[in-house]
């Protein structure tokens, strides 16, 4: 054992205090009423509250839909971007990150204001657009990273040994960049169940999502409730996790510049 | 012709992306107070930002402050710390490195109203009082492990005897972590860096649960308040595009050089 092991000791620590004794203090808090008393009040009142049941379902639904809609525009720009041939330049890539930089809140609300010149209603579709456009660069980066480092000796063996171009694509291509497009789902749809503001300002408040419900709990010091819904978003976020291999590490956001 | 469909594909995207920008960027120049109101060309936003004379000014100039500020000390202080961790995580071995790489992945996975409640609980339940401190310590929270995941990698590269060497040769831990180790871990802290940087400046949900009740606020919850008003500080416009053009220019300059240098080493 290295001498050096310890200079993680400090983050070790830090991450002890600042990431696993507030989760924990989630699920304390969500097992217990107002005066501190252990009770399952908080999680039994959730699954009888039909309003917050629908939000539930209908911000499921919307970051399927969310995730959905990125992958299917980000994975062809991806593929693109990371064929030397189709762009040659790195500056294309730069412009699809730059956005990023502007205040996302002040995008979004430009966005629902484009809508509104264009006569579109606000509400889900709207919603789903604009969270789409808010959350590409995550769907396209990811895929982006895994299809640039890729063997390309692999996709030119396939087209010697006589596949034909989709084949290619569909048998060595698309399965080498799964990787990327697992990060890719995850760093849309997390983001996207739990949204709130960019989700009040593209419906003009009509349509609320699970975030905003755990926002209005935890502003109105009803903080078990609020506590007990971030549970319940915790354990779909541990369910997701443990379909998804551990690849996020090298394909996430590690590129960025 | 696949070189063509390709071109416009990406074009028609980057087109739709750019559109709230460009947007914001044209009704900078008007006075109208709410977006998408023209009436007639006038640099007015421009002169009552720099001058400080519309309403609230000094809200919104001590929002901007802010917002730089804890992002460049949450990007120091995790910079600092991921960098140390890295080091020490690189020479754990077995399960001590699976749970801090553990560890350090729970705040990527979580959504930011997750970290943002969670850390409001602890400081609710520590009983400290919520500000300044508290959203930058949450900042360094989110903004570590992407410091880690950025260094960890240039530790492999690195030849692991080049620091022992300089332990042989005389030199004291302190002077082999400034002289050996930061120099050749540089890339990977200023990438860790930027990226800290970035997410902190564009955070709006932990700094919504961690700011407190002291009336703190960045651009992000001074948009969002503003905006839940109904009306949005017209001045935001020109703040916006002025924002937008700086990073344009230097992410553009940055490119072109480092582009040119890889030309330059190939030929």
């Amino acid at each position: 054992m290295n001498k050096r092991s310890t200079w993680a000791l400090p983050y070790f620590i830090f991450l002890l205090l600042f990431v696993a004794l507030p989760l924990i203090l989630i699920l304390l808090y969500a097992v217990q009423d107002g005066s501190g008393h252990f009770t399952f009040a908080n999680i039994t009142k959730f699954f009888s509250d039909k309003d917050a049941l629908s939000t539930f379902a209908l911000s499921i639904e919307v970051a399927i839909e969310n995730t959905a809609l990125c992958l299917l525009i980000g994975y062809p720009a991806a593929y693109i971007l990371a064929d030397n041939k189709l762009n040659p330049s790195a500056v294309t890539v730069v412009l699809f990150i730059l956005p990023m930089w502007i205040n996302a809140l002040m995008r979004t609300l430009a966005t629902a204001e484009l809508f509104n010149m264009a006569g579109i209603q606000l509400g889900k579709g709207t919603l789903i657009f604009g969270m789409c456009y808010d959350f590409l660069p995550f769907m396209i980066y990811p895929i982006y990273n895994v299809l640039k480092k890729m063997d390309k000796s692999y996709a030119e063996a396939a087209q010697d040994l006589g596949a034909t171009s989709s084949e290619v694509f569909r048998k060595v291509t698309l399965p080498l960049s799964m990787p990327g497009v697992w990060s890719g789902i995850m760093m849309v749809f997390m983001p996207t169940v739990s949204t709130f503001a960019i989700s009040e300002f593209l419906t003009n408040n009509r349509i609320k999502l699970f975030g905003t419900i755990i926002q209005e709990n935890i502003n109105n010091s009803m903080w078990n409730y609020g506590a007990a819904l971030s549970l319940i978003m915790l354990v779909i976020i541990g369910f997701t996790t443990l379909f998804q291999k551990d690849d996020r590490q090298e394909s996430s956001r590690g590129g960025a510049l | 012709m696949k070189k063509v469909f390709a071109k416009i594909y990406i074009w028609l995207l980057l087109a739709v992306l750019y559109a709230p920008i460009i947007f914001i960027f044209v009704f900078s120049f008007t006075e109208a107070k709410s977006l998408g109101n023209w009436t007639g060309f006038s640099t007015a936003l421009y002169k009552n930002l720099f001058s400080g004379t519309m309403q609230n000014s000094s809200a919104l100039i001590s929002a901007l402050e802010n917002t730089l500020l804890i992002a460049l000390a949450a990007s120091i202080i995790a910079t600092v710390l991921g960098t140390i961790a890295a080091i020490g995580i690189f020479h754990l071995s077995g399960r001590k490195k699976q749970t801090m790489n553990f560890l350090n992945n729970i705040p990527m996975i979580n959504p930011d109203i997750i970290t943002g409640v969670s850390l409001f609980l602890l400081f609710v339940f520590l009983g400290i009082s919520q500000g300044y401190v508290t959203v930058i310590l949450a900042h360094v929270t989110f903004c570590t492990p992407y410091v880690v995941l950025n260094v960890l990698p240039k530790l492999k590269q690195m030849n692991p005897n080049i620091y022992e060497a300089a332990l042989d040769l005389g030199a004291t831990p302190a002077q082999a972590l400034r002289k050996v180790l930061v120099p050749a871990l540089r890339p990977g802290m200023i990438t860790g860096f930027i990226l800290s940087f970035t997410m902190s400046l564009d955070d709006f949900a932990v700094t919504f649960f961690t700011r407190g009740t002291i009336g703190l606020d960045t651009l992000s919850t001074y948009i969002y308040t503003d905006a839940r008003k109904g009306g949005l500080t017209p001045e935001l416009k020109p703040l916006m595009s002025i924002i937008f053009i700086i990073i344009l220019v230097v992410l553009l300059f940055i490119n072109i050089r480092q582009s040119k240098q890889q030309s330059s080493v190939k030929h």
